[in-house]
């Protein structure tokens, strides 16, 4: 039987994503349908650290800013349909929409292309360097929609948020906008396997280990690392604005350097250089932000020296108990 | 804008700068010599201001609260280096950029416990309460003149510390090549708690001077924080005279940052970005700032 031949990671991702497929039915059956929109924040932000994945795991590029393409794919989401609702043109120029086709998709590429410049004067720089130029960037986008009064400045925009994907699935259904977010992160995780497993995944590997030995070998590395820098960017872009279609509501807070902590966080945690990890990381770390202040007001005096034993302990992270030792990075399957 | 308001807001500028130097002069080292990401320093300053609260409650002077504020956010500096940062030295930077942002949010924790939620004001001493027309016509505080003061001595005392003493000497050679000190016969552990501790002691300083001026409350550290990263990367890491540079710089177009769009009828948030630009601009001619201590 093929089912024998399946080693422990296949077991994981496929009771993985079954538990996680099946998650809105048991809401449903124990008339707890109103964690149904929670669920979805924890794929929601599950996408955006697959994402972050691709750069801290495979690329080695240790990124302090990541929440800021999620925030703007948020805010592009939100602001065309602010714009539809208002029948305000943008710029002077179009009307906005709540297609979600145009929405969602120019999420995706403003803020691959948003990644892309920021990449450009930030793969130049290695180290800490790296870390601290992709903070500064981060924070002139956050300071950026700050100072954007006419979308709400610090105190956020709110918009309607009724969307219908494709005439099919209405977003205020909370289940089929459940297995919409749930079927993208799946579309999200195989393509991503795939990727990192082909000939550009390995150079971005490669540039991870020993870059200068990769250079040496002929490989213009610089643009490799700069693709997978927007390819993250743009994907971060798009789990904001699943984000913003969750919320119908949004402000400068989603991209706070603390949330590109946050995000660091999620990946180390679920088993960095995995992909699936960091879908586990998003649960357990959202979990714990839910659950922890129900025992203590003061959670973040817990939650911050777990964070210090994580690193000293388990660096691993909880997937990365479920791999035999050699698999560490990942690796090819 | 006027001559007064421009003369005024330069002092500002100045005085902003030497507190962000106060702060990046001990983290660049911990940067340079150990090659490590510490997000806590913030932390450290917050803590600082804190305890020169809480002792000057205690002591009824502030110049009795400065010393053991400093003393005490030492201590605190020591016991984080030798239980958490230690171990972390020769980790990756990723693990460190964990591992510190842990440290965060357990001390803004510890903090609203031990000191409360709400924000406390400090007053100005009364000895450095006044004004004083510096410039006819425009009277300017004197306890910001103190802290521009005490922040140019403390710079020209580091100055004369690194170039001029031995642990002086030790620190500029870690910082350029920390392998080659250990190897020489230099007890390096000791030497890094040596350098946090001073690094936790300048943070301290500049919390408790920012106290009076500012407003003691949880997470004041934290935007501090990354200013100090601005003037560090800017600076070139590991070169304490690239963070005496760097922080005049920043201090002085964050401050205008702030007045000079408004004139325009630009919102404010926008000078935010001012000195994020600056950082960009920087990096994007010189990948590693303007001194880079290790080549």
């Amino acid at each position: 039987m093929m089912a024998l031949k399946l080693d422990r990671r296949t077991w994981f991702v496929i009771v993985l994503l079954a538990a996680l497929a099946l998650l809105p039915l048991a809401a449903i059956a124990t008339d707890s349908d109103y964690q149904i929109a929670q669920f979805r924040r924890i794929l929601i932000f599950a996408i955006a650290a697959v994402s972050l994945d691709l750069i801290l795991g495979y690329g080695g590029m240790v990124s302090l800013g990541h929440a800021a393409f999620f925030g703007v794919g948020a805010y592009i989401v939100a602001i065309l349909n602010w714009h539809a609702a208002r029948e305000v043109p943008l710029f002077g120029l179009m009307l906005g929409t709540h297609n979600v086709l145009v929405t969602w998709i120019a999420a995706f590429v403003l803020s691959g292309a948003l990644a892309g410049l920021i990449g450009l004067v930030s793969l130049r720089t290695t180290g800490i360097y790296f870390i601290m130029i992709t903070l500064a960037f981060a924070q002139m986008v956050y300071f950026f929609f700050v100072s954007l009064r006419a979308y709400g400045g610090d105190d956020g925009l709110r918009f309607p948020g009724d969307t219908v994907v494709l005439g099919l699935i209405d977003t205020e259904n909370d289940v089929a906008f459940y297995y919409l977010v749930f079927g993208i992160l799946c579309a999200v995780l195989y393509a991503t396997r795939r990727l990192v497993n082909s000939r550009f995944g390995l150079v971005v590997q490669g540039c991870r280990e020993n870059e200068r030995r990769m250079k040496a070998l002929g490989f213009a590395t610089f643009r490799y690392k700069l693709a997978c820098f927007s390819l993250a960017g743009a994907l971060a872009g798009l789990a904001g604005a699943l984000f913003a279609a969750n919320e119908s509501y949004i402000s400068p807070s989603i991209m706070h350097w603390t949330r590109s902590g946050d995000l660091i966080v999620m990946v180390v945690l679920g088993g960095m250089g995995t992909l699936v990890g960091p879908v586990v990381g998003a649960i357990a770390f959202l979990f714990l932000e839910k659950t922890l202040p129900d025992y203590t007001e003061h959670w973040m005096v817990v939650f911050g020296p777990i964070l210090l034993l994580l690193v000293l302990f388990a660096r691993r992270g909880i997937f990365g108990w479920f791999l035999p030792k050699e698999d560490r990075h990942g690796g090819p399957h | 804008m006027s001559l007064l308001l421009f003369l005024e807001q330069t002092l500002n500028g100045l005085q902003l700068g030497v507190t962000l130097f106060l702060m990046a002069a001990g983290l660049t080292l911990v940067f340079g010599i150990m090659n490590m990401v510490n997000l806590a320093h913030g932390s450290l300053y917050m803590v600082g201001a804190f305890f020169a609260a809480s002792f000057t409650q205690w002591t009824g002077s502030f110049f009795l609260a400065l010393p053991l504020a400093i003393f005490a956010t030492f201590i605190v500096g020591i016991l984080v280096e030798a239980i958490a940062l230690r171990t972390l030295y020769a980790r990756d930077h990723l693990d460190q950029v964990l591992a510190t942002f842990g440290l965060i949010l357990f001390f803004n924790e510890l903090t609203k416990i031990v000191w409360g939620p709400i924000s406390i004001f400090m007053d100005v001493p009364p000895l450095l309460s006044g004004r004083v027309e510096l410039i006819a016509g425009a009277p300017y505080p004197v306890y910001r003149l103190a802290v521009l003061g005490v922040g140019l001595a403390v710079a020209l005392g580091l100055w004369w510390l690194i170039a001029r003493t031995r642990l002086g000497m030790l620190i500029r050679a870690g910082a350029s090549n920390r392998e080659m000190v250990g190897a020489l016969g230099i007890d390096i552990s000791r030497l890094y708690m040596l350098v946090f501790g001073l690094g936790a002691a300048l943070a301290a300083l500049a919390g408790a001077m920012a106290g009076p001026i500012y407003v003691v409350e949880i997470g004041m550290g934290d935007a501090m924080l990354i200013k100090t990263f601005v003037v560090i990367v800017i600076g070139g890491i590991g070169s304490i005279r690239g963070a005496f540079v760097a922080a005049v710089i920043v201090g002085l177009v964050d401050t205008f940052g702030r007045i000079v769009p408004a004139q325009f009828g630009l919102p404010t948030a926008l000078a935010e970005m001012a000195i994020y630009i600056l950082m960009a601009f920087v990096l994007f001619f010189k990948p590693t700032g303007l001194f880079a201590a290790r080549a």
